[in-house]
């Protein structure tokens, strides 16, 4: 038997067409019976009959047809199902056999051609032998036919030929050889399928046991007729179980359950019922599952059990291609999985059960060859068809076939056979989002390829998902993995490998037990001294001898010896940070950098190098700390100390080196250590630190210690606890601290066009004579612009500034100054306009070559107005200033120039004359202004400008008067045809008569209609003429005389006085109501003899 | 059996299986079902109500065990596995070994020399999940 013994037969896995034989056709030398053929065949879409056609010569041989048995009654079945059985329903025996004539209905050699027509149906007659199968005639024509019934010669000639032949009216088909071709071909079809339901049912003979349920099944099948197809192989699929199994038919009764199932289960998908075959499948799993059989043949069971689930999964899987969507924990990749799985189980008891001694052979004669060199019933033993009974016939045969089955086993590739179908679950897992289940069965996979002695692609799988199990930090699984990994590459000679995965197996990450890890350091230690490692346990000892003349190999060649390991992508055993010792470092001092180095390995390591590489390559000559001891022994100096690293023990090891002047304001940064384990005159690894601290799992490991609560436990003096240790990766070079001071003595805010003093002290602190000291000084570049052209500095304090001068006066020399020594510098500075600016100051001097400075900046304020101004008639300018500045304000004098649209009402007079303002005090002045009328309704006017003389009131120092000029904001100016004001006291008392007078004045040249009503309040009682309609005659003045009754005390609402002009609607009364007070204050009452009362 | 508690970022902060033996297929197990618990929790359109709930139920059938799943509300996830044979362990059952589980789980956080994201050490811990252990074998 073959390794596919176990595949399902094509037959049952194709979908059942039903078999049409095409005779009469020369398709290889006939053009136009080429033409039918092709439309036939070709072009056989999902909407075409299923139907599989075949050209067949006319006189050819069809299967012999047994007698039918008319009873069962004496029949002792020899098995369940027939080798050939499917097979010859689908492609030996046709349901319909079609022949082919050329023949007009006006062929002049009628009768001949009639008759060699018969004779031909005749001889297909008697090749089929009574089968039920159907004949039928096609004439294929050259004319095109008229309609039936109006060629009386072929309706004639027709049934004359049907009589000849012994054909019904029915099967005699004509195929007129034009352009229609296809089309006639199909309704052919369509005929012919009527036909095969026809030969179906007449087989229908069969009615007991699980065989005829099949077969049911089957012809429904080919009859198109999948519902009850299924119905049959559910039944059949009960009947298989219900046999009696014994050892020596349980092959055959898995063998036929195994079929019906994934017939049952093929159809369920095709019926899109995908949940129905998931349950079908589970029931035959669990069904079959214990039936193992013959314990010596186990394999053979677990063989079965992985080919239905791989079965299974094929029929998912191409369910989904037609459009069933799988989910993620329902997909075809699990039952490929659990097929591996079980080809893995069959891959075990094959390794138990047929590791015959060498000396046992294949057995001869050969049990397994048959006379007929294959089975006659599905899964039957060669050695004893047929049989039925409980015990073999013969058990010294039942011996010999057991042993060659086992032998056959002995050859199979198991892990070829895992690898596959591990890799079939690799892609669906891929596809329904499960990356772990994919990284799981991909090192499922690797491990196989392990077993299988592929140590190259078994490599490339493990070291492909390792690190997706070190990322996600599950140790336990990557120990297993890299145990894996390391064989493979002990195995193969891989130096580079072997290093990588032992420095990670021996570190941190790993949880192997320490007599494990101290067996794979020495190992270790041993590769980077180039020599032979010791084999890893458990692996094959045939590999182990190849494996070890490998190494013996890489001892002796030369080149090829230095590796560099990125640490960043593994967890090796030796840890390290490096850190500079502070974030910056002035030019003037060492820079000092640290580099602490742990390993965590079991036995005491010595390395051979350290080195720091930095941004700039100038600074890592300073930063190496290399073996000195090159060609000595290394044990024996015990200078060399320093280079051993103690298990869990930090080394620190500093160095120190000074700045190069072009880097200060420069950033250096560690780009990476170099740690060198072996030798360099030997075999040397190179372990490198991107960014000189970090491997795969340090961020974490930093993130857990930064949180933790746990007491430090205090080391002893040199030591060091390493997650204390922080990280610094870079530092600035920084200019040195100049030793000078600065002083600015002023006093903010500086008012605007002031000419402010400030007074710069410079002071050397240094040494040695600070030369050459320069002075810049003025409005800080990079500001508004405007503030450039608003600010002026100048060195001279005596004449106000003007726009020639400059905003920045730069580098200007002060001489040199003895340590000690002092100079003070006024300046001053004139701001036109408001806002803060930021001023520089900047020193620069020489001292000893160095040059250093200091910028010291300052903010100068301003103070503002704030100008309201109300419109209308006599309306009143008023102007509060306000002192925004800290200092005291002394307002000299202040003015009102008004625009040729405003009249003062009296002689404006300053009023805040010698007022003196403390800071957010507030003066206040207003004017009585009127507005001349304007021509055109509402117009904007000028009211012109308000100038304020001021100083600064300061002890320090004497200031001049200051002219501040501000713009008094344009005003609206409206024309307004009635004019009210009212006349009332400054306030009321309660239940006490309060009169107030309305004066209503026309100031247009019209008539004015004015109504006019007072509404109600609660707060008083009135009495005057509450609505009322009158005329004011133009620019006259009509009077309103009302008595208020204040009810309530406090602020009171006054009744609402409501105007309205009809001539005016768009003049509101709440335009007019602006005019008039709103609200009144209403004492309360006094009490018995207050002096109000007696009054009243 | 085995029960497995795994970290926001889904590594392991307690992980033990009966028998030892077969440990690292228990390990690999609970590993691949995180892709089941990692999908249903980044389930989107999941009405609020449902959030509450904890108890991931089955996550995915294989033909030897049966492994659940239960979320906290802060990602950290336990997983237990148990013998497809067991059948006296049903849902309800599973459930209430969860709940358990996160009580347990809680007073574990609460304690203040506990750093969250270290393995869990903890006598009283591993004695609640003995007696699970027990229950499942």
């Amino acid at each position: 038997m073959s390794p596919a013994q176990w595949d399902l037969p094509p037959e049952l896995c194709c979908r059942p067409m039903a078999f049409v034989a095409l005779t009469g056709l020369d398709v290889v030398y006939n053009a136009i019976h080429r033409a039918i053929w092709d439309a036939f065949c070709a072009n056989r879409r999902a909407d075409r009959v299923p139907i599989s056609f075949k050209v067949l010569p006319g006189d050819h041989e069809y299967p012999k047809c047994r007698t039918k048995r008319t009873s069962y009654e004496w029949y002792i079945p020899k098995g369940i199902l027939k080798t050939g059985w499917m097979n010859k329903h689908l492609n030996l025996v046709p349901a319909l056999v079609v022949l082919f004539y050329e023949l007009d209905w006006d062929d002049p050699q009628w009768k001949e051609k009639q008759s060699e027509c018969a004779t031909k149906v005749e001889i297909v007659r008697t090749s089929l032998q009574g089968r039920n199968t159907k004949v039928a005639v096609v004439l294929i024509q050259k004319k095109t036919p008229l309609p039936p019934g109006e060629d009386l010669v072929a309706s004639e000639r027709a049934s004359a030929l049907c009589g000849a032949c012994d054909l019904s009216g029915k099967s005699l088909f004509v195929l007129p050889h034009t352009d229609h071709l296809v089309g006639y071909i199909i309704r052919l079809e369509s005929l012919d399928v009527e036909y095969l339901s026809l030969y179906v049912v007449s087989n229908n003979k069969y009615l007991l046991f699980v065989r005829h349920q099949f077969k049911m099944g089957f012809f429904s099948e080919l009859k198109q007729d999948t519902q009850n197809a299924l119905k049959y192989y559910r039944t059949a699929y009960s009947l298989v179980h219900e046999l009696r199994a014994h050892e020596t038919n349980m092959l055959e009764i898995k063998t036929m359950a195994g079929f019906i199932n994934y017939k049952i289960c093929r159809l369920c998908f095709q019926h899109n019922t995908p949940l129905d075959a998931i349950a079908q499948f589970r029931k035959h799993i669990d069904l079959c599952k214990k039936k193992i059989g013959s314990a010596e043949l186990a394999f053979e069971h677990t063989a079965w059990m992985s080919k239905q689930f791989q079965s299974f999964g094929d029929l998912f899987d191409e369910a989904i291609k037609l459009g069933l969507t799988a989910i993620q924990t329902q997909n075809p990749g699990f039952y490929y999985q659990q097929a591996a799985y079980y080809a893995q189980e069959r891959k075990q008891q094959a390794g138990q059960l047929c590791s015959h001694e060498p000396g046992v052979g294949y057995p001869a004669p050969d049990p397994l060859e048959t006379p007929s060199g294959a089975l006659d019933f599905y899964g039957q033993r060669p050695w004893r068809q047929g049989h039925q009974s409980i015990d073999p016939p013969d058990s010294e045969k039942e011996k010999q076939g057991i042993l060659a089955l086992q032998v056959k086993e002995r050859d199979v590739l198991h892990s070829e056979l895992v690898i596959a179908l591990l890799s079939n679950a690799v892609a669906q897992f891929k596809k329904y989002k499960c990356p772990r289940m994919k990284s799981h069965l991909m090192v499922q996979m690797g491990e196989e390829y392990y077993h299988a002695k592929d140590y190259t692609k078994a490599l490339k799988l493990l070291d492909y998902v390792m690190c997706d199990y070190r990322t996600e930090r599950w140790w336990s699984l990557l120990t297993s993995i890299l145990c894996t990994a390391l064989k493979c590459s002990y195995l193969m000679g891989q130096v580079k490998d072997y290093i990588t995965y032992s420095m990670e197996l021996v570190g941190r990450a790993s949880i192997l037990p320490e007599e494990q890890k101290s067996r794979i350091e020495k190992n270790l230690i041993k590769v980077l001294m180039n020599e032979v490692p010791q084999p890893e346990p458990d692996c094959d000892l045939a590999s182990v001898k190849t494996a070890q003349s490998l190494w013996s190999d890489r001892i002796s060649l030369a080149g090829n010896n230095e590796f560099t390991i990125e640490v960043q992508d593994y967890v090796p055993f030796v840890q390290c940070k490096a850190k500079f010792l502070y974030p910056s470092f002035h030019i003037d001092e060492p820079v000092q950098l640290h580099v602490y180095v742990r390993a965590d390995c079991p036995h005491p390591v010595r390395f051979s190098k350290l080195c720091v590489s930095l941004s700039n390559q100038e600074y890592n000559q300073y930063c190496l700390l290399e073996d000195a001891s090159k060609e000595k022994d290394i044990l024996e100096t015990s200078t060399q100390e320093n280079m051993c690293l103690v298990p869990g023990k930090t080394r620190k090891y500093c160095f120190k080196f000074v700045a190069k002047t072009e880097d200060v304001g420069k950033k250096i940064e560690i780009t990476s250590v170099g740690l060198m384990l072996g030798r360099e005159t030997g075999r040397y690894v190179y372990l490198n630190w991107r960014g000189g601290w970090g491997d795969a799992a340090s961020s974490h490991e930093t993130l857990q210690a930064s949180r933790s609560f746990k007491r430090r436990t205090r080391l002893p003096e040199q030591q060091v606890d390493w997650d204390t240790v922080t990280i610094q990766s870079s530092t600035m070079i920084i200019s040195r601290v100049p030793k000078i001071s600065v002083q600015l003595t002023h006093e903010p805010p500086a008012l605007t066009n002031e000419m402010y003093c400030m007074i710069v002290t410079i002071q050397s602190e240094e040494d040695t004579v600070a030369k050459d000291i320069k002075l810049t000084a003025g409005l800080k570049p990079g500001q508004d612009a405007n503030l450039t052209q608003s600010t002026q500095i100048t060195l001279n304090g005596s004449e106000v500034c003007d726009d020639s001068h400059p905003a920045l006066l730069p580098d200007i020399p002060l001489g040199d100054l003895q340590p000690g020594q002092k100079i003070v510098k006024p300046l001053y500075i004139h701001c036109v306009s408001t806002g803060s600016r930021i001023l520089l100051f900047h020193v620069a001097y020489s001292v000893s070559a160095t040059v250093e400075g200091k910028d010291i900046n300052c903010k100068c304020h301003k103070f503002e107005h704030l100008e309201r101004v109300y419109v209308d008639i006599p309306f009143l300018l008023m102007m509060d200033i306000l002192s925004a500045s800290p200092w005291l304000i002394e307002l000299v004098n202040s003015e009102v120039q008004l625009a040729s649209s405003m009249t003062p009402i009296d002689q404006p007079q300053s009023q805040v004359e010698g007022v003196t303002l403390q800071t957010s005090e507030c003066a206040s002045e207003c004017f009585l202004l009127k507005c001349p009328p304007v021509q055109n309704g509402t117009s904007t006017v000028a009211s012109g400008h308000y100038f304020i003389s001021w100083k600064r009131k300061s002890a320090f120092a004497e200031t001049s008067v200051v002219r501040t000029i501000v713009i008094l904001p344009h005003v609206m100016v409206e024309n307004i045809p009635l004019y009210v004001h009212a006349e009332l006291p400054s306030f009321g008392r309660v239940r006490e008569s309060l009169p107030v007078r309305y004066h209503l004045e026309n100031r247009t040249g019209l008539v004015q209609d004015v109504e006019i009503g007072v509404e109600p309040s609660d707060a008083f009682m009135f009495s005057g003429l509450k609505q009322v309609r009158m005329r004011i005659l133009p620019g006259s003045e009509q009077e309103m005389l009302y008595n208020f009754y204040p009810l309530m005390a406090g602020y009171q609402v006054l009744p609402q006085l409501n105007i309205n002009l009809l001539r005016f609607p768009n003049i509101s009364s709440q335009l007019l109501r602006r005019f008039l007070p709103s609200r009144i204050f209403v004492k309360p009452q006094g009490r018995n003899g207050d002096t109000s009362i007696e009054a009243a | 059996a085995e029960i497995c508690i795994t970290s926001m970022d889904n590594y392991p902060l307690y992980i033990r299986s009966i028998p030892t033996q077969g440990e690292l297929k228990f390990h690999y197990t609970v590993h691949t079902s995180l892709d089941v618990v990692e999908e249903k929790i980044s389930g989107v359109g999941k009405a609020l109500a449902d959030q509450r709930e904890l108890y991931l139920g089955l996550l995915y059938p294989t033909e030897d065990y049966k492994v659940y799943g239960y979320v906290t509300n802060s990602k950290v996830k336990f997983v237990i596995v148990v013998d497809s044979s067991n059948t006296s362990l049903r849902d309800n059952e599973i459930r209430s070994m969860f709940r358990k589980l996160h009580n347990s789980f809680t007073d574990v956080m609460c304690n203040p020399f506990y750093n969250p994201g270290d393995p869990i050490q903890s006598k009283a811990f591993d004695s609640i999940v003995s007696t699970m252990m027990v229950q499942a074998c």
